[in-house]
């Protein structure tokens, strides 16, 4: 039977995260935006200890109530990446976790390296995992990275440059944190020849050389990272080393991949519905009536440009929680993962532009946040997969071509 | 707990209309678009779906089916899958049977119901729109006039499916007393009830729709929907929005699918045009928009599922679907260029009728 209402368990969940996003989270939203890449270490360390907390989660959510997880991982997770991203884009994305380069952990390593490499994220100082796969002549082909991994003895060793790092600098330099990095062991073999290696935090070779300046999503790092002769333990290479042809290895990693693609959705409707708020709430102040059930043609442009980013925000929460649902069912989801990210990330990016041109000088102001949501939604429709790309792989699907015959 | 999944029941349905929509609507949508006419026949055969009988109460002589809003958006969009002005033809009887069925009084649901389950089409029809550039069903211009133990209904309504054929209309009405709008059954040889000439319009040209005015035109107060208590024309609104938007999903569905395997098969500069960036992206955004905007129908449709308000969620998803289903029309004609301009393909067909879909209100209802 079809339901749009979440199980109770989380239902509770996402009202503890509500209360951290407005409580803890929008208070210091501007400062650190402003201050750029500097970190809120009360807050951190908060998360920090939320999520290590017995029953907490890598969201930072806390489970007090003793009434067990909730039943659906994957929806829990969207509607809890929502309501922090309504806190704040940035400061979500700077939660202490194992992130990205946990995700390629769990998708590609061993049981034991999963153990390994995972279980300090369990207790100890906060800590951060990430990923490294963009490079500064690569970016949407990931298969086409030049970063080298060289066998010598029992070592790995890692030549190249890589860019567009999240979290890398919490990860390399100011935690005991790791960093998967993909580089190629076969040039000559294309896709199947590149593999994942996780390089642990002070490791000789691996150096941060710059933080990026960016446009929105200001507290976050993204970092620049060189891997000069960097030498990682031969078990330090997730899964099997055996370069096999035709498929296997990476393309299934990087399906998982599509698979956490409502996330990022979650991420850009939060800051959608950040914005949705508080045009709703200046417009009720300024006596603005939205008059629904109206004739269109008797609308207001306001009234029909707010309910325009009222329904496109509903849409694409609909369907990235229709994405997380069919994972959370074990269904391959890499269709509708796909629409919601591309829906999703474009959907946002025009209501945070439209909610900073409703509120005239007011929205461009930087008194209010609306400016920087509009600054902060525009990555969702760049990182984990652009707008163009998702498109391209919804268009294979609904087409059934192959990335040949479609590219 | 959240779910995308539809009933046994409601996968059944889905597949048995489906299947003749694709089967039997399909075929006869063209010559029914250019000769303005829907065989009997074929009405006959919907009927047998139970789309009308089937919520009606066996006590009526019904199925006793449950009534779903939900299903009914489901039956909706395959229907119109098929073809818009034979699903909202098949559907037209619905607009007067489902109102009594969950409004009427007793003595309203004994008199009106019986007529729809019997094993031949009845017709059957309700009057909404009014023939103005702003018509807004929330600021209604015709009037019902309380006179004594009567009311008096005066105005004009435009694009009431099936009238000339009907035995009652369902018309809507403003109190001239309160405003709030109310149904009133009108027999159509009500004397001040007149049907006008069939209307021609630029898309769903097989569905048969007519003017009506009404002059003076008297009716007892047992007419009155509901009786002293009226009906919740408000939810009347939503289920007839959701129908609506329902139908738009499945117009846009059928483009889109056409326009797909035709961009499959169509081949320039020596491949199909569906390889190319600039045609595969059109087809993906079809894509994308139509699971959206049936995600948005089954919700609204859900919180009508629920006995909740559904006001809001009704009508921003017709709003949406509507535009949707424009674009992807649209865009299909585009991908089939100048092929798609020829009535040969059904495309521009589809394009015309999901223009309609944004100016018209009360087609159907669940």
């Amino acid at each position: 039977m079809i339901d749009f209402e979440f199980e109770p368990q989380t239902q509770k969940r996402i009202q503890f995260f509500h209360t951290v996003a407005e409580q803890m989270m929008r208070p210091i939203s501007r400062e650190y935006d402003e201050r750029e890449h500097e970190k809120p270490w009360d807050f951190l360390n908060a998360m920090w200890a939320a999520s290590t907390a017995p029953g907490g989660d890598p969201m930072g959510g806390a489970d007090a109530s003793g009434q067990g997880g909730v039943k659906m991982r994957n929806v829990y997770t969207v509607a809890a990446t929502e309501e922090l991203c309504w806190g704040d884009a940035g400061l979500f994305l700077s939660i202490p976790n194992a992130g990205l380069g946990g995700a390629a952990v769990m998708a590609a390593g061993t049981p034991e390296q999963k153990q390994r490499f995972l279980a300090p994220f369990r207790g100890g100082q906060p800590k951060w995992g990430a990923m490294a796969i963009t490079e500064p002549g690569c970016g949407s082909d990931s298969a086409a990275v030049t970063t080298t991994a060289t066998r010598d003895g029992d070592h790995w060793v890692l030549n190249g440059n890589k860019i567009f790092c999240t979290s890398g600098w919490m990860a390399v330099e100011q935690s005991e944190g790791f960093v998967v990095v993909w580089a190629t062991v076969d040039k000559s073999a294309g896709r199947p020849g590149i593999k994942p290696f996780v390089v642990e935090h002070g490791t000789p070779g691996m150096s941060v050389a710059r933080l990026e300046k960016k446009l929105g999503i200001r507290v976050s790092d993204t970092a620049a990272l060189v891997f000069d002769n960097c030498r990682v333990p031969a078990d330090h290479l997730l899964g099997s080393a055996e370069v096999k042809r035709g498929g296997g290895g990476f393309k299934d990693v990087m399906a998982t991949f599509d698979a956490t693609r409502p996330i990022v959705a979650a991420m850009a409707i939060g800051v959608g519905r950040a914005a949705l708020d508080f045009v709703r709430e200046f417009l009720a102040e300024q006596k603005v009536e939205i008059r629904y059930g109206l004739s269109p043609r008797r609308l207001s442009a306001v009234e029909r440009d707010f309910m325009e980013m009222e329904v496109q925000l509903k849409a694409a929460r609909l369907l990235t929680w229709r994405a997380a649902w069919m994972l959370d069912r074990g269904m391959r989801n890499s269709l509708e993962a796909s629409m919601a990210k591309a829906k999703a990330g474009l959907a946002v990016t025009l209501i945070t532009q439209k909610a900073v041109e409703l509120l005239g000088p007011l929205g461009y102001s930087r008194r209010y946040l609306v400016e920087k949501w509009m600054r902060d939604a525009k990555i969702n429709d760049i990182f984990e997969g652009t707008q163009q790309i998702n498109m391209i792989i919804v268009a294979r699907r609904i087409l059934e071509y192959s990335s040949k015959e479609l590219n | 707990m959240l779910s995308f999944e539809l009933s046994e029941e409601q996968q059944m349905i889905r597949e048995t209309v489906g299947a003749f929509a694709r089967e039997q609507i399909r075929p006869a949508a063209r010559p029914a678009d250019e000769s303005g006419e829907i065989p009997a026949a074929l009405a006959a055969q919907a009927w047998q779906l139970g789309l009308v009988q089937g919520p009606i109460p066996e006590s009526l002589g019904g199925n006793g089916d449950t009534r779903l809003a939900s299903t009914g958006a489901l039956i909706a969009e395959e229907l119109a899958y098929g073809d818009l002005s034979i699903a909202a033809h098949v559907l037209a009887p619905r607009l007067l049977a489902f109102p009594v069925l969950e409004m009427g009084t007793d003595e309203q649901r004994q008199r009106y119901l019986k007529r729809f389950t019997g094993a031949a089409f009845a017709a059957a029809t309700a009057a909404l729109t009014e023939p103005r550039w702003d018509f807004d069903p929330a600021a209604m211009a015709t009037v019902a006039r309380r006179d004594g133990n009567s009311f008096v209904l005066d105005g004009n309504k435009c694009m009431v499916a099936l009238a000339a054929a009907c035995g009652t209309i369902l018309v809507w009405a403003a109190s001239a007393n309160h405003g709030r709008v109310e149904g009133f059954l009108v027999a159509r040889d009500t004397p001040g009830l007149r049907i006008g000439e069939r209307e021609k319009n630029m898309g769903l040209k097989g569905l048969e729709t007519y003017a009506v005015e009404l002059t003076g035109c008297r009716v007892g107060a047992e007419a009155r929907l509901g009786g002293e208590g009226g009906a919740d024309f408000r939810r009347v609104m939503s289920q007839s929005r959701v129908a609506t938007a329902a139908m738009g999903v499945g117009v846009a569905h059928a483009a889109f699918d056409y326009a797909r395997d035709y961009a499959k098969e169509r081949k320039a500069f020596g491949v199909p045009i569906a390889t190319k960036q600039a045609v595969a992206f059109m087809l993906a955004d079809m894509a994308i928009e139509i699971d959206a905007a049936r995600l948005l129908v089954w919700e609204a449709a859900w919180h009508l599922d629920r006995g909740e308000d559904a006001h809001q969620e009704s009508y921003l998803a017709r709003n949406y679907v509507a535009a949707a289903a424009l674009k992807v029309a649209d865009n299909a004609v585009q991908v089939l260029g100048g092929h798609g301009y020829i009535r040969e393909h059904p495309v521009e067909m589809w394009l015309r009728n999901a223009r309609g879909l944004s100016a018209l209100e009360g087609l159907a209802t669940v």
